[in-house]
């Protein structure tokens, strides 16, 4: 069983390196920018893959780019503002902070904010309810009750 | 205990409608951040003429279309009678980027299908289209008379693109000093 596993995860392995192009980085460190670019900018045909995962044409177009930049000894940020200058903010994964991506970053605490509120004022209302479930009629009214059975005096 | 129906139906209401907007959107309808911007500048082969080659720079004073096609590229099919009607009018030039494509094949798809363009170059390898920022093919620019990109089409164009969008712009552009 785990032989057969151990030979399925290494069929896999293969298949999913298979897409990945044989590159000779000239040092050790371009190859770890490289992966990290790539994983960080997004494929414009598939548009839910990153460079790294997509196999379309133009995905292997510009990992080759990004190849030679780097071979070139352009920096990380040289490579992500040629990605971002031909494609725009699109390409990354990460959009930075402006007007138009504001509720991007805000929205999801803004309803995490407000679901905290909608929270806060049911509990609120439900502990109200509890203490107010009690009127001052009724009160009387079960007084009265308990004063005609003549049984016990009601505690106030 | 109005509030406890009114609520929800709210919620609803609002959900459908975003919904139904997010239905309408294209997500392939990427803004790019090259309209208003010099066009990228190239010298590529023409398709016709392999030695003479061909930039933006020679064309420089007037309006033109820059097409990108290529002859696997199936939407390119689709909108190419419609170009090749727009070139039948002659006061329109276009220019069509070949875009990683096979020479002979390209040639023979214009031969068949008819050709619409001033010129066709050849972008082999797809640099010049990276650097356009090309992404689906076929894609459709705009360029005026001072070299800036003014608007980009991505995707086959359709007559009421063409009638609508390009016509009135170029002629909007030409009128503009060079």
């Amino acid at each position: 069983m785990r032989t057969a596993a151990a030979v399925l995860l290494l069929v896999v392995t293969l298949a999913v390196d298979a897409k990945v192009e044989l590159l000779q980085f000239s040092n050790p460190d371009y190859e770890q920018r490289y992966r990290d670019i790539i994983a960080e900018l997004r494929c414009l045909v598939c548009q839910n893959q990153n460079l790294a995962d997509s196999d379309a044409e133009l995905a292997q177009d510009l990992r080759q780019q990004t190849y030679e930049m780097i071979e070139r000894g352009a920096s990380d940020d040289e490579i992500i503002a040629f990605m971002v200058a031909r494609y725009g903010d699109f390409v990354l994964y990460r959009p930075p902070l402006r007007t138009t991506t504001l509720l991007l970053w805000v929205g999801p605490f803004l309803l995490v904010g407000l679901g905290i509120a909608v929270l806060v004022t049911i509990i609120r209302k439900r502990a109200g309810d509890a203490r107010a479930d009690t009127t001052d009629t009724e009160r009387a009214r079960a007084r009265a009750l308990l004063a005609s059975s003549g049984e016990e005096k009601p505690s106030p | 205990m109005k509030a406890r129906y009114a609520v929800p139906l709210a919620i609803f209401v609002v959900l459908v409608a975003f919904l139904g907007i997010g239905l309408k959107l294209d997500p392939r309808l990427v803004p790019s951040p090259l309209v208003d911007k010099a066009a990228p500048t190239f010298t590529l082969p023409r398709l016709d003429d392999p030695a003479t080659r061909i930039g933006p720079d020679d064309l420089r004073g007037r309006v033109w279309l820059l097409n990108v096609w290529a002859s696997w590229c199936v939407s390119c099919r689709v909108e190419h009678p419609i170009l090749v009607e727009l070139a039948r009018r002659g006061d329109i030039a276009i220019v069509g980027l070949n875009y990683k494509d096979e020479q002979a094949a390209a040639r023979e798809w214009l031969q068949r299908y008819g050709d619409p363009y001033l010129m066709s170059v050849v972008d082999a390898d797809g640099r010049v289209g990276i650097d356009w920022g090309v992404y689906g093919v076929p894609e459709t620019f705009v360029i005026d008379k001072r070299g800036t990109i003014r608007f980009k089409h991505i995707g086959p164009v359709d007559q009421s693109i063409v009638e609508e969008q390009l016509i009135p712009l170029v002629r909007e552009l030409e009128q503009e000093a060079a």
